[in-house]
């Protein structure tokens, strides 16, 4: 349970940091909060050359509002944006989400740009960015591009980063006179997700974005359903995810999950938008 | 800043409990085992080593830190806090140590450093909290012998004491 040997650099600038993976490619690695990562070194199922920690960046330390978006920076702990005075009147679903992640011991030190990097499947923010059809800023040495979150997770932590590349930031649109819902099921508060339900009804409809089920976070969008015809949509979602069975719950727990925590933050979301 | 090398060790100097202190280590060298081999400071216990069960949790800079997830060389000029820096003299308690025994809170006392770290910075953001945000702040730690409950209640009991007393008498504890 001990790392291999690595070099290690802590970058004093984002330019610093896109050198050194220019230069290096797949053998580096970014550290971040190292909550995730770190583990993964310990138990050797990652053995980069190199590490570059960028939690000193102070320009990557900023959580702003630009163009009705909320631009969180790389080196934001998950604890900064959870204390953000503005969190619950700007994104009401990530306040509501956030919680979930981890325990307040981790959420002291991981980072929000390192949970959508590592795209666990049951992960709460790549979740919520993605149910909030949210971007992901990618930037290299050469050149910076904006990712949709749904096109940048391309399956169980995989995605659309290139090895020169590093997440400069994430950004949440404000969407004002909704309503959201979110719940999990977990073995323990703090555990990843069996299942995370995240709902969003607005007046063209309902949104509903299920993890810990596909190999990533899905969405689907139903004009204002109701009754049984929201129990139909909700079953063919539920089948759609493909569930498969491992120790923690059995494919068929997990649609009846999506089933009914589904249906439950979808109410929760209702009341909360009337 | 210069690249460190892997296979070299490297000079870190930081804070420990208020006192400068420093010494040598690999870039992948954990922060439980340098402070436990390296600097010599074997309060803070070594369990999972992957982040789970919270035994090794310090503070750096004030923020909740699992030391087996962090490196040595990255509290280079940190300020870091283990449970050693809790007592105000070695044969004293702080208040939360004196709750912890006279509720039974801890047995083997494995989980107990980690624990009381977790406490012991939460407290001083949250100093009068409900029993839930206790049990919260707990889900991040196991202990396999007490089943928790008198860890809550000296948690509790340690928070009405702390809140109690004056302010000078309060930042004594610091
Ligand atoms: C006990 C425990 C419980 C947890 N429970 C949960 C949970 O319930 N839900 C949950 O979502 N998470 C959970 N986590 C994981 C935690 O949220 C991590 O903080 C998060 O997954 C990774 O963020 P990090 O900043 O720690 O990144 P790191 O661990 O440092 O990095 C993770 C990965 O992302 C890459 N990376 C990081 N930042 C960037 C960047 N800016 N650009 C490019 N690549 C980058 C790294 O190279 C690495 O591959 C838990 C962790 C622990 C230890
Ligand atoms: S040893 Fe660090 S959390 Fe278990
Ligand atoms: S007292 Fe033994 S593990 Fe907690």
């Amino acid at each position: 349970m001990k790392p291999a040997a690595f070099d290690y650099v802590r970058a004093s600038s984002a330019e610093e940091a896109l050198e050194v993976l220019a230069k290096e490619g797949a053998d580096a690695r970014i550290l971040a909060g190292g909550q995730s990562f770190m583990a993964m070194l310990n138990m050797r199922l990652a053995r980069p050359k190199l590490l570059v920690d960028i939690m000193r960046i102070g320009s990557l330390d900023r959580i702003e509002e630009i163009e009705g978006e909320i631009v969180v920076g790389a080196a934001v702990r998950q604890a900064k944006l959870l204390g953000w005075d503005k969190l619950k009147a700007k994104l009401p679903l990530v306040a509501l989400a956030l919680p979930w992640t981890g325990h307040v011991q981790t959420r002291s030190r991981g980072t929000i740009c390192g949970s959508i990097a590592h795209a666990d499947p049951s992960a709460e923010m790549p979740l919520s960015l993605v149910a909030l059809s949210g971007s992901v800023h990618l930037r290299s040495l050469k050149k910076r591009r904006r990712v949709r979150a749904a096109d940048y997770i391309t399956g169980m932590m995989n995605t659309a980063r290139a090895d020169e590349e590093m997440i400069e930031a994430v950004s949440f649109p404000v969407v004002a006179e909704h309503g959201y819902g979110f719940r999990e099921i977990a073995r323990r508060h703090g555990d990843f997700a069996i299942v995370a339900c995240a709902a969003i009804v607005s007046s063209k409809g309902i949104r509903l974005a299920v993890g810990g089920v596909a190999d990533r976070p899905e969405v689907r969008d139903w004009p204002g359903l109701s009754g049984s015809a929201l129990d139909d949509a909700l079953n063919r979602f539920a089948y759609e995810l493909d569930a498969r069975q491992d120790v923690h719950a059995t494919a068929r727990y997990r649609r009846e999950l999506v089933r009914r925590v589904g249906r439950a933050v979808i109410e929760e979301a209702v009341q909360c938008h009337s | 800043m210069p690249l460190l090398n892997s296979s070299q060790r490297h000079r870190v100097g930081f804070s420990l409990n208020g006192h400068s202190v420093e010494g040598d280590a690999e870039p992948r060298v954990l922060l439980t085992d340098f402070l436990r081999h390296e600097i010599g400071a074997t309060g803070t216990h070594v369990g999972c080593e992957h982040g789970v069960c919270g035994a090794c949790t310090v503070t750096v800079d004030g923020m909740l830190t699992r030391a087996c997830l962090t490196l040595a060389v990255q509290i280079e000029g940190c300020d870091v806090r283990t449970v050693e820096g809790l007592a105000t003299a070695p044969d004293r308690l702080s208040i939360l140590q004196a709750a912890f025994r006279r509720n039974h809170a801890l047995q083997c006392g494995f989980c107990t450093a980690g624990i009381l770290m977790s406490l012991d910075a939460f407290l001083r953001e949250v100093p009068t909290p409900a029993e839930d945000q206790i049990r919260d702040l707990l889900s991040g730690h196991l202990c396999r012998c007490t089943g928790y409950t008198p860890i809550v209640r000296a948690a509790l009991e340690a928070a009405a004491e702390l809140a109690s007393r004056q302010p000078a008498v309060q930042s004594h504890h610091v």
